[in-house]
């Protein structure tokens, strides 16, 4: 900054400056921000989506306040990304958490009050006729007329169905009432909440049930077949029996055990992630997926690297002739979308029908990925292609940026080659890569998607109390258990919760020791 | 100044906004549809708004074309989004309760059991159609005595035959892999597609026919008692074992893979339902369809899939959401779904006007078949079975009495 220019003038930033067109710029952006703001606390107010409405006020208030206020300078760099790490991350974050402690999953999919809800509206018993409909308003009270008999018979929510006079009637369905209005569909769509839960009882007897609608033009006999009283948080049926709310389950729960359908989420404390210790049938192959799960990201990283850095060394020696094309074609695997390419090597690696076999193995049949150990060296195999152009692509460029005095030093001193790479190049290397090696690990540990799409897991445990194959790692098998059957979103983010804290352990640890190789340099 | 220019910043926020207010209001009362004054006086039985549906692939050009014919009838339309097969169910779970969620989806009936335990779905007005509808129609959509849908296709596997390679078929399935095995240039005797994962659904005809049903039934309902964990499962399973022994059944042969053997004419005979049955006639064969002969001496039965359009417990507008199942209830929707669907008919006043040989032929393979049950522990059987099927196929699992006991007893400690 122009020291002298502050004493006379105090700097007029852009965006204050009237004359210019920044400050213009900042004005529509600002009343676009605003009005896509209110426009979201309208949405939100009207879904009735009170956390989502907070945030939003809380957000846009800040956001004015940054952008027009002198003081917050720094706020104004900092505003746009704190707000996305709110979002994405320690909203997620949060959820994740507090998902891990409830039992949310299927069969308890939703609060208690919907639970409730729906518990009552499909409890009624419905009778097998049903009678054409007209809906009426009368002295600004819906009501119901049917014809029975011959018979036209009107009916509100407080009055039962009683003969009609002054209606006219066509064939089976009242059309006129006198001194009334009859709703045609285009106004019972419009009053649809009312109508569809209006019950006009048939008579004075309550067990004679009372009429109902769905879509406005037929309605059939219908009889409650569960009281709930809110008092006592109980429904009972119609035989008498008791169905309790138990909010350590999420139930309403019988004395003889039975349960209605659906319950709603409830906190279960620590239970979700307990089970992988307390069940012994699970354990056991827990632990066999966490050691297949480090086998797998460790040798990983380790092969892909390998044949990256082989492959980095040749091809960066200027004798190689044509190294841009070389290099270009051992980019191509990692220009493929991994699944994609992991759909493709599976149909290869097929016993009966793949390529490998039949084409370049004679029609031998082996079971590539039916047999466990084999299964597991083809997935090893199918990442090396997948990975090793990415530890090309960085060693290449590691190799370019260490200085070509070091290994001349090295040729001075009279070090042979195989000498210079491992005491000049792989240290100068590791500098740069190892924090790369180390995100490559954690990534391959979470590999999902390229064993769920190779092998599935398979080959499965004969017998094993849930679908878990040999090739299980960690995220896969937290996917069977918690998607492939039942979904159990509790469990599932309670397991998630769990990976993340070894993986970051481990990224920790490693970062750690990558910060001794820096003190080489 | 400076503050004049941020209230004349505001004045243009409030002026921006009052715009974006306005659509809010409309798009949020978007239940009530159509806030016109004139629309509600005028004298058209027509309602007005829309319906959201969400179909997969396979269904979605039928529902399009049979919303028009809904609007055209009642004013509303039928907004038709097209979702993956198997996340229909997955995603309106989730989406449901907070009020995202479509107002009908279009899925087969297997998920019914799910759907209701997780209450997304709203019970409709069946009784009195009930008797317009065929039986294991009606049995598919019905749990806990209740009807949660509206039926409007079935379908189910049978024994697709190759005319160009054999002309007759025997009465028991081991003499049909005794006559295909001496069909000259046929490489399988019969197709039965598995792979790794296994295939229950395919080999449900056969195991039926050992009498060993996956759930026991109750007048006409499945109750939650397994009815293949006696000695008819176990004979079934050695079978299984045998047939994986003389390589009749093999993991390998996956979907695609059994489908492109019929059509290169590998085979004389495939098991499988009528969503191939257009590819091999397109391709100039000549098939028939026929029941599968009995393995095990009784009557092979296969699952009845039917396909179903539910309402949402959380729709907004349901009144016309069951305006819409009514109208697919009707001949002329049910026909219209038949021609653009070409699976039979749930309605029996459309189903028996059905003249395609193969559909006919397919309605008799499954003429003892029973719909593939929506019990909630049905989800356990699927978890287990088709794995350990197929693990006594490749003789992963050696004993197959010990391998098809572990899997009842896995799936009865999931009840």
């Amino acid at each position: 900054m122009n020291k002298q220019a502050s004493v006379e003038t105090p700097p007029l930033s852009h965006a204050r400056d009237l004359t210019r067109p920044g400050f213009y710029v900042k004005l529509v952006l600002m009343a676009l921000v605003n009005a896509f703001g209110l426009y979201g606390i309208f949405a939100s107010w009207a879904q009735e989506q009170w956390g989502i409405l907070g945030f939003l006020v809380v957000t846009l208030i800040i956001a004015d306040y940054v952008y027009f206020s002198k003081r917050a300078i720094p706020a104004k760099y900092l505003f746009p990304g704190l707000v996305f790490l709110a979002v994405y991350q320690l909203y997620v974050m949060g959820m994740t958490g507090w998902v891990a402690f409830t039992n949310y999953g299927d069969g308890h999919n939703d609060t208690k009050k919907a639970a409730i809800t729906q518990i009552l509206a499909t409890s009624e018993v419905e009778g097998d006729v049903s009678y054409p409909l007209t809906v009426v308003e009368r002295d600004g009270e819906l009501g119901f007329a049917v014809v029975q008999d011959g018979q036209p018979l009107f009916g509100t929510a407080d009055e039962p169905l009683a003969p009609l006079d002054g209606a006219t009637v066509d064939g089976d369905k009242v059309t006129a009432v006198d001194g009334a209005t009859v709703l045609q569909l285009n106004d019972i769509v419009q009053r649809q909440d009312a109508v569809l839960q209006l019950r006009v009882p048939m008579s004075d007897e309550p067990e004679d049930g009372s009429l109902r609608t769905r879509n406005g033009s037929t309605a059939t006999q219908s009889l409650p077949a569960l009281h709930y009283d809110e008092a006592a948080d109980t429904l009972t049926n119609t035989e008498g029996v008791v169905y309790k709310a138990d909010d350590k389950v999420g139930n309403y729960v019988a004395e003889n055990g039975d349960v209605l359908k659906p319950g709603w989420r409830v906190g279960v404390g620590l239970d979700n992630f307990k089970y992988l210790f307390t069940d012994s049938r699970v354990s056991g192959y827990f632990l066999g997926s966490l050691g297949w799960t480090f086998a797998f990201a460790i040798l990983s990283v380790l092969t892909t690297f390998a044949l990256g850095l082989v492959l980095a060394v040749i091809f960066n020696d200027p004798r190689v002739k044509g190294r841009v094309v070389y290099r270009a074609l051992f980019i191509l695997p990692y220009a493929f979308p991994g699944f994609l390419a992991a759909l493709v090597w599976k149909g290869m690696l097929n016993r009966q029908f793949g390529f490998i076999n039949q084409t370049l193995l004679g029609g031998a049949e082996i079971g590539w990925l039916t047999d466990g150990n084999l299964a597991k060296l083809s997935i090893l195999m199918v990442n090396l292609w997948l990975g090793f152009p990415y530890m090309f692509l960085i060693c290449t460029g590691a190799l370019q940026a260490i200085p070509a005095e070091l290994t001349e030093a090295g040729i001075m001193d009279g070090a042979g080659p195989i000498k210079r790479f491992f005491n000049v190049t792989l240290p100068m290397l590791m500098v740069s890569v190892a924090p790369l090696l180390i995100a490559s690990f954690a990534f391959n540990f979470n590999n999902f998607s390229l064993i769920y799409m190779l092998t599935g897991g398979g080959p499965n445990y004969p017998g094993a109390p849930f679908t878990v194959g040999e090739t299980d790692i960690l995220i896969s098998m937290v996917y069977a258990i918690s998607f492939e059957s039942q979904k159990q979103y509790g469990l599932a983010s309670a397991l998630s919760i769990l990976i993340f804290v070894v993986v970051g352990i481990i990224s920790w640890l490693g970062f750690r020791q990558t910060r001794k190789l820096e003190e080489i340099m | 100044m400076r503050k004049s220019l941020i209230a004349l910043a505001a004045g243009l926020t409030v002026a921006l906004t009052a715009c974006g207010g306005g659509t809010t209001g409309t798009s949020s009362t978007e239940p009530s549809q159509s806030t016109d004054p004139s629309a509600s006086q005028s004298e058209a039985p027509a309602a007005s708004g829309s319906l959201t549906l969400w179909a997969d692939e396979t269904r979605i050009e039928a529902f399009k074309q049979l919303g028009e014919a809904f609007a055209e009838e009642s004013g509303v339309t039928l907004d038709v989004v097209q979702k993956p097969t198997g996340d229909i169910a997955k995603d309106f779970i989730a989406q449901a309760p907070t009020g995202q969620g479509p107002d009908l989806i279009v899925t087969a009936h297997d998920g019914l059991g799910q759907l209701v335990e997780n209450g997304v779905i709203a019970n409709i007005d069946f009784a009195s159609k009930a008797d317009k509808f065929n039986p294991v129609a009606v049995q598919a959509v019905t749990l806990d005595g209740k009807v949660w849908g509206m039926p409007y296709a079935m379908e189910n596997i049978g024994l697709v035959r190759n005319n160009k390679l054999v002309q007759d078929t025997p009465g028991t399935f081991d003499e049909l892999i005794a006559q295909g095995k001496a069909v000259e240039g046929a490489e399988y005797p019969i197709l039965i597609q598995q792979g790794e994962a296994g295939d229950a659904y395919h080999l449900y005809p056969v195991q039926t026919s050992f009498g060993a049903p996956v759930f026991k039934t109750e007048n006409g309902e499945y109750i939650a008692e397994l009815g293949m964990a006696g000695d008819e499962g176990v004979k079934f399973a050695e079978y299984l074992q045998k047939l994986g022994k003389d390589k009749i059944l093999s993991a390998d042969l996956g979907g695609d893979q059994a489908k492109q053997a019929f059509l290169d004419g590998k085979s004389p005979y495939m098991i499988t339902g009528p969503w191939w049955t257009t590819e091999f006639k397109d391709a100039g064969m000549d098939i028939s369809v026929l029941p599968v002969p009995s393995a095990g001496g009784q009557p092979s039965a296969p699952f009845v899939g039917v396909q179903v359009a539910y309402v949402s417990a959380h729709s907004k507008n349901a009144l016309a959401a069951n305006q819409f199942m009514d109208f697919l209830a009707s001949k002329d929707a049910q026909d219209k779904l038949y021609e653009l669907g070409g699976r039979a008919p749930a309605l029996l006043e459309s189903a028996a006007s059905l003249d395609d040989p193969l559909i006919k032929g397919f309605d008799e393979a499954g003429k003892d078949g029973q719909p593939m049950p929506v019990l909630p522990q049905m989800t356990a059987v699927w978890e287990f079975w088709g794995n350990t099927e197929v693990q006594i196929i490749n003789g992963q699992s050696a004993d197959a009495k010990a391998a098809w006991s572990a899997m009842n007893d896995n799936i009865k400690a999931k009840f």
